[in-house]
Parts: structure tokens; sequence; C-alpha cells
């Protein structure tokens, strides 16, 4: 068969009177789609549109446009479905596919409206007095024991093991495999000029990374890469990966083509393999077992406060509250707009729940039983903007991940292709000429201002629903109003359609 | 929800936020003083309320009752009365039940049933439920409110009662008879709702047990403040958030123990950037604090006085959105929104202060009377 | 209209003696304005206590004096008439005050001088919150808020314009609280006492009193001085910090395109 079967996605397109000829998207292409014969040329078949030559080429002579190769329309039968049957036709296997979510599922952030003050209630000015955005995570008492009288006053057991985080945005889990250990470096130097966190994901830590361990959870999944007790003692917590919402029920993937010497030294697996983690933890069959191994790493840390991430399922709230019960400090819930560096598309896009939903659900659950200060809820999946930050925290978040905002930081364009190695911005590759990109101080500035842009953006807000600390409008639902989302979600999300 | 609670009422199943005066004295040795000064007081205020709501509270009005829960009940027909003395009488020993007397006011139009019932659990509900006397009555008042259509429960304390309607302050204090009461704290409010009039239920002083608040301003973490209250069965059904400041208390201070002055260290927590700024003991006990009772911060503006059995306090929010003036004469600590409402009764005060932001003014009886 | 006292001339004042004993507050501020076109220009009020709005809108140079304390908004929108208490205040006096004089001879309440022109405010003892936000000055138009004892958090919020001064007499703690100045970025303040950097809004920077400063804190100071008979012999120039503003456009920098 023709090796265009399957036509380009994208068309390359060299204007030859600009181009100088200075070679650097040759240089810059991870993919290898431009070659050099008495001029440039370009293979578009190759070209996931990452943009890294449009942005590098000095004359601004590359052009990148969707193949305008008509197809016959077909509302049930949209181009990348007929692409799916060709691929697999032609090589049996899943499609593989990276980052979150693609499909038009309904967007609930987009369909939530955030309340305001007006005359009844003054709105606060974020400019000139306090607002208060710190949040602790970790678990909590119920209520305090205060001793002693007369305005001498004592706590008979103080709140302890809790972390300390100046604005509620950590960064969620990307694997050192899947991303460069640049953009590690990145994440770790943001998360410390923030006074926030970043997470190892579950390649390990680079040894490099240690100093940095108050602002680092280092991640214990099914595959266990990495982990050894030097490792559990290098950061603030230990998070349990049971699953992630970019692929719930089956473990991580690093495809061979991305473990080096250095990741292989990091993760101990042998260069070249494909390190697929197992879809179970296989010492977790039930919630007991989680118990124990909540246990077992807090005795192995010195009860550092364990976290457990898991993929927003349907019962979600039952298995929250399950692990709340089983031990655990925080609950971070990935929804399935969850990204990744490698994953069967059918998972990807099919499976798991909203994380707007699972907050909701969670929160609500945790509270009926009255358990809610036991843990801290994280929300990820899908955070975009800081919109969706206020919008989770007042569904009932304590704090929200951001996995592919932090990435788009760094230059990723959401091309899909992590899974390849090829990254041409030097984040989703370990390639030495590529990763070589990532300046890891500029990484981390980005970071750093992507994340002040949002503090400041959700003090607006804050101000704005006259509130001046971010626990005032935790799971303060009554400040969110619904537009065009059916009753049962409204009721699910106890959230008020606009007018009521 | 809150489905067939209002057949009167067409009211909104929504809070109700409101504008409006507070005021309150408490003679400190306890002498009783008639309830027409707390009017004096108020009638300084006209301009903070607009008609559509107005109470009083009155501690020390039932001398002969003094150990039985004074239950000031509303009920919006017979029916739901019957119901209620059904669920009552079976669960308390009634000592007496009557008709609150109130005085016919031109202003005050349709009111519902108003009744008083000086009661207390019987011995062997008590038992059988495995509670103490003020947990129970909690637990009942909130079933009483939630359950039984058309009824609530205005207070629940013992030698105290609330007293409110919509109208006027002068007028509701008339129709109530507030003149012929006689209590050692009084405090009282005038209400600015910007909502559909007519709900009785939605006028201060909120209570639950001996706890009366008077607010002013309005509450915008109620949604979290409610939810919070939930899990411990508190149910906010008086569609004012007010509501959740007289839970937050009897929940703070009576269940959990916390002194006073740390319980407003709850609800109008300090600053991280002082708590930051302070030694390492106070660091650690604000800072657990604060972690713990996140979801009791009470945000939004706020002033309000709270009667209790042992005293009165005075509380504003952190950023003092909301005015407070507090005065001391004598054996009397007088706090009210505005100071002209104080010089009223007092006009030469010993003492007039402006308690700052998040700092609770307290007056307690001298000698745990 | 009962003037319980047409006092003749005082001091060759026409004056006026109103006895404001339950009177509402529109009833009072209708017989001040008619006494004025009335011709009086000192109008003394009696059990004056909690009436609103004395003295608002007012553009006659006229004074009034009140026993008593006078309820909120007092010299609101005010634009030439001098006011004196012989009381305490309660809040928003002399709110977006064009040009006059507010004296208060006791405490003063919160919101001071908002969005004030002109004109002068003096209070002899402590003040509340959010004193003299966003007061603005143009050219000669120069408004000026001085306080005998200490005042509350967000004092000068948002200055554009203007002279404040913080005397803090008989205190030795701060007289001032937090967020002084936040968001400043016009006017000046003086405050005497002890300050500290955490006290101080981002956007205000400490300054050294200079020759000019001391002309005019001098002269203001012994307005304050006559006006609320207040003994200042123990007040030294330069005992006071001056803040000032770093930018004019602190903001500047907020926003991304």
């Amino acid at each position: 068969m023709p090796g265009n079967f399957v036509p380009s996605e994208f068309i390359v397109n060299v204007d030859h009177q600009r181009c100088r000829r200075c070679k650097r998207c040759i240089l810059n292409c991870g993919f290898g789609v431009f070659d050099f014969q008495n001029m440039t040329t370009a293979d578009s078949s190759k070209c996931v549109a990452c943009h890294r030559c449009v942005v590098f080429c000095p004359e601004e002579a590359i052009t990148i446009t969707k193949n305008p190769l008509a197809f016959k329309e077909h509302a049930s039968w949209d181009v990348r479905l007929r692409k799916a049957i060709w691929k697999q036709a032609q090589t049996p296997g899943m499609i593989l596919t990276g980052m979150g979510n693609e499909l038009p599922w309904l967007g609930i952030f987009d369909h939530l409206l955030i309340d305001a003050c007006q005359v009844t209630n003054p709105s606060i000015d974020p400019l000139r007095e306090p607002m208060e955005l710190r949040t602790y995570l970790g678990r909590k008492p119920e209520s305090l024991k205060v001793e002693g009288e007369n305005g001498d006053y004592a706590l008979e057991d103080p709140v302890s093991n809790n972390i300390k985080i100046e604005v509620p945005i950590i960064f969620s889990g990307m694997s050192y495999g899947s991303i460069s250990l640049n953009a590690h470096r990145a994440l770790a130097i943001a998360a410390e000029r923030l006074g926030t966190l970043m997470n190892t994901g579950e390649g390990g830590l680079h040894r490099e990374l240690y100093p940095y361990k108050d602002h680092i959870i280092v991640q214990c999944a099914s595959g266990r890469f990495g982990v050894h007790s030097e490792y559990l003692n290098a950061g603030v917590a230990v998070e349990i990966k049971i699953g992630q919402g970019a692929k719930p029920g089956i473990g991580g993937h690093l495809p061979g083509e991305k473990i080096g010497r250095e990741v292989s030294g990091t993760r101990m697996i042998p260069v070249g393999t494909d390190a697929l983690s197992p879809a179970p933890h296989h010492d977790i069959y039930s919630i007991e077992d989680l118990r124990q191994l909540i246990y077992a790493l807090k005795e192995a840390t010195g009860y550092k406060p364990v976290s457990v991430k898991i993929a927003t399922v349907h019962n979600v709230a039952a298995i929250a509250s399950g692990i709340a019960r089983a031990g655990a400090d925080i609950i971070y819930l990935d929804g399935f707009r969850g990204g990744t560096g490698a994953s069967p598309a059918i998972v990807r896009d099919h499976v798991g729940i909203p994380i707007e939903i699972a907050v909701a659900v969670v929160d609500e659950q945790l509270r009926k039983e009255g358990i809610r200060n036991l843990v801290s809820i994280i929300a990820a999946g899908g955070i975009r903007q800081a919109a969706d930050v206020v919008k989770a925290i007042a569904l009932g978040a304590d704090a929200v991940a951001i996995g592919t905002a932090a990435l788009i930081a760094l230059g990723c364009r959401l091309c899909q292709k992590c899974y390849t190695g090829n990254c041409s911005w030097g984040i989703a590759t370990q390639r030495p000429e590529l990763t070589g990109r990532l300046d890891p101080d500029w990484g981390a500035e980005r970071l750093v201002n992507l994340v002040n842009s949002w503090a400041t953006e959700i003090k607006e807000v804050l101000g704005a629903l006259g509130v001046n600390a971010i626990e005032s409008l935790r799971g303060n639902r009554e400040r969110l109003r619904a537009l065009g989302l059916d009753q049962t979600t409204m009721d699910i999300l106890d959230v008020k359609p606009a007018g009521r | 929800m809150l489905i067939g609670k209002f057949k009167k009422w067409r009211v909104e199943e929504n809070r109700v936020p409101s504008a409006c005066g507070l005021s309150g004295f408490i003679n400190t040795s306890k002498k009783l003083i008639g309830g027409e000064v707390i009017l004096d007081s108020m009638s300084v205020m006209k301009e903070r309320g607009n008609g559509l709501g107005a109470g009083f509270a009155g501690y020390g009005i039932y001398p002969e009752y003094s150990d039985f829960y004074a239950f000031h009940i509303m009920f919006e027909d017979e029916s739901g009365k019957r119901t209620f003395e059904d669920i009552f009488c079976e669960k308390m020993e009634v000592a007496c039940g009557e008709e609150i007397p109130t005085r016919s006011n031109p202003n005050i139009t349709d009111p519902p049933l108003l009744w008083r019932y000086f009661a207390f659990p019987r011995a062997n509900v008590l038992s059988e439920a495995g509670l103490d006397a003020d947990d129970f009555v909690v637990r009942l008042v909130m079933k009483i409110n939630t359950d039984v259509p058309g009824t609530f429960v205005f207070s629940s304390g013992k030698n105290m009662g609330v007293f409110k309607a919509v109208g006027f302050p002068e007028d509701v204090g008339d129709f109530f008879r507030i003149d012929e009461y006689k209590a050692y704290t009084w405090i009282g409010h005038a209400r600015f709702p910007t909502n559909t009039p007519g709900w009785w239920g939605g006028a201060h002083p909120f209570n639950i047990l001996d706890w009366s608040v008077v607010h002013n301003g309005e509450i915008s973490s109620y949604g979290i403040n409610k939810r919070y209250l939930e899990m411990f069965g508190y149910e906010c059904t008086l569609l004012t958030d007010t509501e959740v400041m007289a839970y937050l208390f009897d929940l703070l201070i009576r269940r959990h123990h916390l002194p006073l002055e740390v319980a407003c260290k709850v609800v109008a927590a300090p600053f991280w950037k002082d708590i930051d700024h302070s030694d390492p003991e106070k660091q650690e006990f604000y800072r657990s604090l604060r972690m713990t009772y996140s979801s009791a911060l009470v945000n939004g503006p706020f002033a309000v006085i709270v009667g209790f059995s042992q005293g009165m306090f005075g509380l504003n929010d952190r950023i003092k959105l909301r005015p407070l003036c507090a005065a001391a004469h004598g054996d009397v600590v007088y706090i009210a929104s505005e100071e002209a409402a104080i010089r009223q009764i007092c006009p030469r005060p010993e003492k007039v202060w402006a308690p700052k932001a998040g700092e609770p003014v307290i007056a307690r009886l001298k000698g745990g009377a | 209209m009962e003037i319980i006292e047409a006092v003749g001339m005082k001091d060759e004042i026409k004056t006026a003696r109103i006895d404001a004993l339950g009177m509402h507050y529109r009833e009072l501020n209708e017989k001040v304005r008619k006494a004025i076109r009335d011709g009086y220009r000192r109008i003394m009020l009696d059990h004056v206590n909690g009436q609103r709005y004395i003295g608002d809108g007012l553009s006659e140079d006229a004074e009034i004096v009140i026993n008593g304390v006078p309820g909120n908004d007092l010299g609101a929108f005010m634009d030439g008439p001098s006011i004196y208490v012989n009381d305490n205040a309660q809040d928003a006096v002399g709110n977006t005050m064009n040009s006059g004089k507010i004296v208060v001879r006791g405490h003063a309440g919160d919101v001071i001088g908002y969005g004030m022109r002109g004109g002068k405010i003096f209070i002899a003892g402590d003040v509340g919150y959010r004193v003299g936000i966003h007061m603005k000055s143009y050219g000669e138009q120069v408004p000026a808020i001085v306080i005998g004892g200490h005042a509350g958090d967000f004092f000068g919020e948002y200055l554009a314009g203007g002279i404040m001064v913080l005397l803090g007499l008989g205190r030795s703690a701060s007289p001032v609280g937090d967020y002084l100045g936040t968001g400043m970025h016009g006017g000046t303040i003086y405050v005497r006492g002890k300050l500290d950097d955490s006290q101080i809004g981002r956007e205000v920077r400490i300054y050294p009193i200079d020759e000019e400063d001391e002309k005019i804190l001098g002269r203001l100071l012994e307005e304050f001085e006559e006006e609320t008979e207040t003994n200042l012999s123990n007040v030294d120039a330069l005992e006071f910090f001056k803040l000032k503003p770093f930018s004019h456009r602190p903001y500047g920098d907020l926003y991304v395109y």
C-alpha cells in the first residue's frame, strides 16, 4: 500500500523566497520533517504541528496548515475515527496517544458561573487589602482541646504533619522519563520559589533534585520505579499512585524510545525496554491492603503525610471514603481529562468521570460521613485557567494540580506525540540534543510567572466574592451557578441554576 | 430540602441578605432592666432598618421558670401546632404552654401563632437517647425546624426569650409588650432585608439554647459554614445567614469547649501575616486553630452582638467592615452599631471605645452569678 | 420654626440655636438650611444624638456647632462651612468633602474623609478604620486630615493626593494599624510615633522630613492646636515619619495583553 494511505494531518509550507537556508528548522524539528536538498524540503507526513520550526525560523518562512484534503462529511464518522481504523488495519495494536482527553465531552467548568458582591455585601479590594491563599494539606482533627484560662491558653495537641503551600496550586506528577530531567528541574525550582509542590511522578527522583525535598512529593506507583528508602525520605510527602485520569485502571507507560541511560539508572530497568507499570499495585487488591501500604510508608518515613492518587471513576465517592478511613492524609483526584505521556486512546478518551463531579461527590460524601477533616482533596485533570481553580475549590477541593498547563508554559503545543520521545521542545523526550534546549531556569521562571498570574487572578475573583481567605471559598457551592447544565448534574454538584 | 415547610409565605429557598442596626447591653450585677430601654436605644438607629424585621432577646425574663427551657415557637397554622405538640409533649415534660402575650399594633399585620412552652426533656427520653439535656434540645429544635410544616423555634434557652417579627423595632417591641419584661441583658436588632418581606422567621435575633445573635452584615462564606455545621447535626432552615453564627458558637464553645475568646479567633481568624510575626507558641496555636476550623471562618463584613446566659459579647470581622461601638458605665456594658444608640440610654458613659477588628468585647456576669 | 434662641450678634456673627432633642434628621437639617437662608452664620445645635447628614451639601460660609453626637455622614459633600463637634462623631465624617472645615473635639469613627477633595478635618481623639481613603488633590486644592490620637488599619488607603497627619498623642504603642497607605499613589502621610515596616503598604516608602515638610506641619498643627484645644507643646516636627508613594503607577505591571 502507498505510504500516504493515511493522509498527513498537516502540510508544511516553506516560503523559499524568505528562507535564508540557515537550517535551523532541520536542527530544531524533533520529528525529522526537514531536510536540505538544494533547498529546504519538508516531509509533511512526519509533522505534528509542534511549531518549533515556526518559532525558531528567523524569517518566519514556515507555515503549517491543516491538510485541506477534503473528506466527505459524516456526523457520526469523524475523520479521526476513519484514520484510526486505517492505522489498526495496517498494524494491529491499540492506538496510542498522549496528553489529555481530546473529545468534545461536556465541559462542566465552562457551564459554571461565579458570584460577585453587589450592594448587599462589599467586594474586597485585592490590590490593597489582604487576600489569603495559603493552604495546608494534610489531616486535621475534628476539634481542638484548649487548656489554660484567663487568656493564657495552650493546645493539648497542636495540629502537625501538614504541608504548607502559599497558593492552592501544585504541579501534578509527571515522571522523569515521560518528561526530561530539565523539565523536572524547572518544576522543582519553580515549586521552591512559589512555596508550593511538585511531584516526581512514577519515575523516581534524580539525585540532583534531592535538595528540593521540602517542595517535592515522591510518588510510589505500581511499578515501584526508583522507590528506595532514601527516595521515600527525599520529599515532604509520599503519594501512592493507584491510577491517573488519563488511563484509569491501567498502569503508567513509558515506551522504550524514552529509556536511555539516565532513566534506566533512576528507574533501575534495562535501557530501551518498555516500562509498563502493572495495572494494580500487586500488594493492593482491596481497601485494607491500601491501609497496609499507607502505614508501611508512614513507618518507613517517620510518619510523613501520605497522599493517594486515584483516577475519578463511577463510585469515586465511596472509594474516597475508604481511602480516608485507610489512613491517607491527602486524596488526589485525577479527572478524565488528565494528561499523560502515553495512553491507549480508548482509555484516555472514554474512561473516567469529570473532575468537577468527582470533587463535588467526594466532598459531599466525606462531609456526610463526618470525615471531611481527615483528608485534603486535590483536584486535577484539565485545570486550564484560574477560573477553573476557583470553581474546583468552590466545589470542595483544597487545591488543584496542573500538569498540561505547566507543560504548555514550557512551550508544549499539545501535539499529543509525547510517547514518541521526539518532543522538539525538550519536554517529553530523553534525546540529549532535544532536552538540552529546555533551560531549567528559563522554564522555572515561566512556571513561576504562570502560577503567580493565576494567583493574582484568583485574588481578583475572591475580592469580587467579598471573601479574603481561600478557606471561605472552599466547598462554598453557594457562590457558583450553573448555566446550561441538566437538573441531575446540578443536583449532583449541588449548584443552583443561574437566576435562583 | 425544605419542601412543604413554607405554605404561607411564598419565599424562595434562598438566603436573604440584610443590613441592620444592633444594640445590646448587660448589667453585670444581674440587675433587671425594663425592655423600654432597648427600645429607646434602637429608636436612634431607624435609618439602619427598613421596617421589614426587628427583634429582641432578653435574659432573666422568666425567673419563675428559670430551670426550664423556654421555647418561643412560631406556627403558621393550627395543624402545625398540633403536629408540634404531639412530638414535643412526647419528648418533653411541659410545665406550662401558653400564647406569648401580645398587644395589637396597626403596623404588625398577619402575625403567625406565637406560643411559649416551659419544658424539660423527660428523663427516660434522655437516657434512651444517651444525650445530655442541651444536646437533646438542640436536636429537637433541628427536627422541629426541618420536619414540622410552618413551624419554627425562635428560642430555646433557659430564663430567656427571643421576640421578633416583621416591622419596625418600636412596633415589634410594642406588639410583644417588651416594656413589660425585665432582663439583665437585652439585645436588639432592626433589619434591612433586600428580599421578599413577610417572613417572620428571618428576623434577628437567631437563637439556639441560650446563644442569641444579632448581626449586621452578610456572610460570604455562608455556603461552606452551613455545610460544615450540617456535619454536626445543625440544620440551617431559617433562610438567613446569621443562623450559622448562633450554631457556630454553640458548636465551638458548648460542644468543643473552646474558650470564648478562642472561638472568636476561629470565627474572625487572625491573618497569616500576623500569625507568622508572632512568637513560636502563638504561631503553632493559631495555625492549628485555622487549619482545624477553616470551614468555621466567617468571611464577609459582620458585626455581631451575642447574648448568652453568663454574659454578652460583640465581635467584628477581621477588617472591620461594619461599625461597632462599645461603652461601659458602672455595672453596665453597652455595645451598638452607632455611639448615638448608646448615648441615648447612657448620656455620659465612663468609657467609650471602638472595638478592634476581630477582637471581641466580652462582658460577663460578676462572680459567675 | 422653633429656633429657641435667635441669639443676636455673638462676636458680630448672627447666631441661632436649635434644640435637636428627639428631632428627625430631615427636620433638623431643614431647619439648619433655613437658618442659613435667613442669614444666620453661626448655628448651635443642642441635644444632637445620632442625627445624620448634618451639613451635607452645604456651600455657604457658615459655622455649625454641634453639642452631642452627630450621626453618620457629617458634612458629606460639604463645600465651605465649618462644623464643630463638642463630643464624639460617628462614621463617614467629611465624606467626599470639597472645602470647609470639620473639627471634632472627641473621637470619630470609620471611613473619615473618604474621597475628600479639599478642606480640613481635625479630630482631637482617635479614629477608626479606613480613614482618608482615596483623598485627592489638584493644584491649590489640597485636603488635609489631622488626627490627635491613633488610627486603625488602612489609614490613607489608595491615597491619591492631600495631607494626612497622625499624632498618636498619649500613646506609646504604634499610633496606626496595618496596611498604612496601601495602594497610595499620591499625597503625603505624616505619622508620629512607632512605625514598623510590616505596617506599611507595599506602594509606600519612608522619607526624611525636610524644611518644606516642617513648614506644612507647622501651619497645620498650629491650626489644629487652636481648633481642638489640644496641647501640642511636646510635639516636634522631627519626630514624624513621612510616607510617600514610590510610584505614581503602582499597578502598571498588573496586566498582560
